[in-house]
């Protein structure tokens, strides 16, 4: 669950992460300018090849990543065969797919530590009103790492709620959980002012 | 200041905890994820500015390609998406949501629950539809149709941020920082 960068290296991992995002942000502006079903097809047809290019592996994970999106395809599909509007219908379904499979390829063939830059290069404007990049790094990293301990923390309440209760523990698991993180957050800025403080 | 900041990435945390943890379906097949409680918990709880931050760390977090959105989702495709209203409704509605506790200083219950119903429903599902609409090219009639489903289980979590608030005011007061 680490990160979704893929780890077939392929040339696009070589490429700085702002360039691919400035060619993430033209295409997807062209693709949503696209509108008949044959101009569509030819940019998905492209982003197909573009993935299959990195190699097979590569390209089954990046249609894994598209399976989340089935019930609106789904959707689109049953709706515009009962209207009859094939070609409208076809359109939309290649705009989402080829706009998200786009997207995924810059997710996949950039390393967290590239898009982490990218992010504190990006936020460096906003210091003028107040938010210094320090304290952005901190919390991303405080966030990291809090993730792990709170699916900890609500798996290990999960389970003595089990030890002494043949109910099923439902929403209640989450009030103990969260106090614990709470206290736990409590500690860490304690020691954070202790070692200089986050400013 | 250190609080602040430890309490912003808590909640960021939180917020991706709920996304990860089991769905539930409904039974139209429609899952009910608890990430949007994420969302009204950080409103009501840490209150409009930090709350939205929280919202905000979090996002940043799901686009630079970590899996945190419900259903293992994440990087720039979740933002063209059919979802992408969703999420850029995500930090207003943790803003709305905390300012409307931060203002309305009655009993926290009702003011929670409240705040958590037009923060984190009216508001959300303001931005969320529109989206919809746009991404499968249908009309917002149909694209509210669509979301319908949902409400149910909205109103469920609305009342679990109002009890989970309350739960917090009573153990740890010094946490509430909307109140504080």
């Amino acid at each position: 669950m680490l990160t979704l960068t893929s780890p077939v290296q392929t040339w696009a991992h070589r490429v700085a992460a702002p360039w691919k995002l400035v060619a993430l942000c033209l295409a997807t502006l062209l693709l949503f300018r696209l509108t008949g079903p044959a101009a569509l097809a030819l940019a998905a047809a492209a982003t197909a090849a573009l993935t299959l290019s990195f190699g097979a592996t590569f390209a089954v994970t990046a249609l894994k990543l598209l399976r989340p999106l089935w019930p609106f395809v789904l959707f689109v599909a049953f709706w515009h065969g009962w209207t009859a509007e094939y070609a409208q219908g076809a359109a939309i379904v290649l705009r989402l797919l080829t706009a998200v499979t786009l997207a995924n390829l810059v997710t996949m063939t950039t390393r967290l530590s590239d898009m982490l830059a990218t992010l504190t290069a990006l936020a460096s404007p906003l210091k003028r009103i107040g938010l210094q990049p320090r304290a952005l790094a901190l919390a991303v990293a405080l966030t990291i790492r809090f993730i792990p301990i709170m699916l900890l923390k609500l798996n290990d309440i999960r389970e003595s709620w089990r030890a002494r209760s043949a109910r099923r523990p439902g929403w209640r698991v989450l009030v103990p959980a969260l106090m614990a993180a709470i206290d736990d957050a409590d500690r860490v800025a304690e020691a954070l002012r202790a070692r200089g403080g986050a400013g | 200041m250190e609080k602040n900041i430890t309490y912003i990435a808590l909640f960021a945390a939180l917020i991706a905890a709920l996304g990860l943890i089991p769905k539930i379906d409904l039974i139209s097949g429609v899952p009910i994820t608890a990430q949007s409680l994420g969302i009204m918990l950080c409103g009501t709880v840490l209150g409009s500015k930090r709350g939205a931050l929280a919202v905000l760390l979090f996002l940043a977090l799901v686009a630079i390609g970590l899996p945190l959105l419900s259903g293992g989702r994440g990087g720039y495709g979740v933002f063209l998406g059919p979802s992408a209203g969703f999420l850029i409704g995500f930090p207003i509605a943790a803003f709305v949501t905390g300012w409307i506790v931060e203002t309305w200083r009655g009993n926290l219950f009702v003011s929670a629950f409240a705040a958590a119903f037009l923060g984190g429903v009216v508001v959300l599902y303001a931005f969320g539809i529109p989206g919809m609409a746009t991404v499968l090219g249908k009309t917002l009639p149909e694209a509210t149709l669509l979301a319908t489903p949902y409400l149910a289980g909205d109103l469920i979590k609305c009342a679990l941020a109002a009890l989970i608030t309350r739960a917090i005011a009573q153990m740890r007061p010094g946490a509430l920082l909307s109140r504080a």
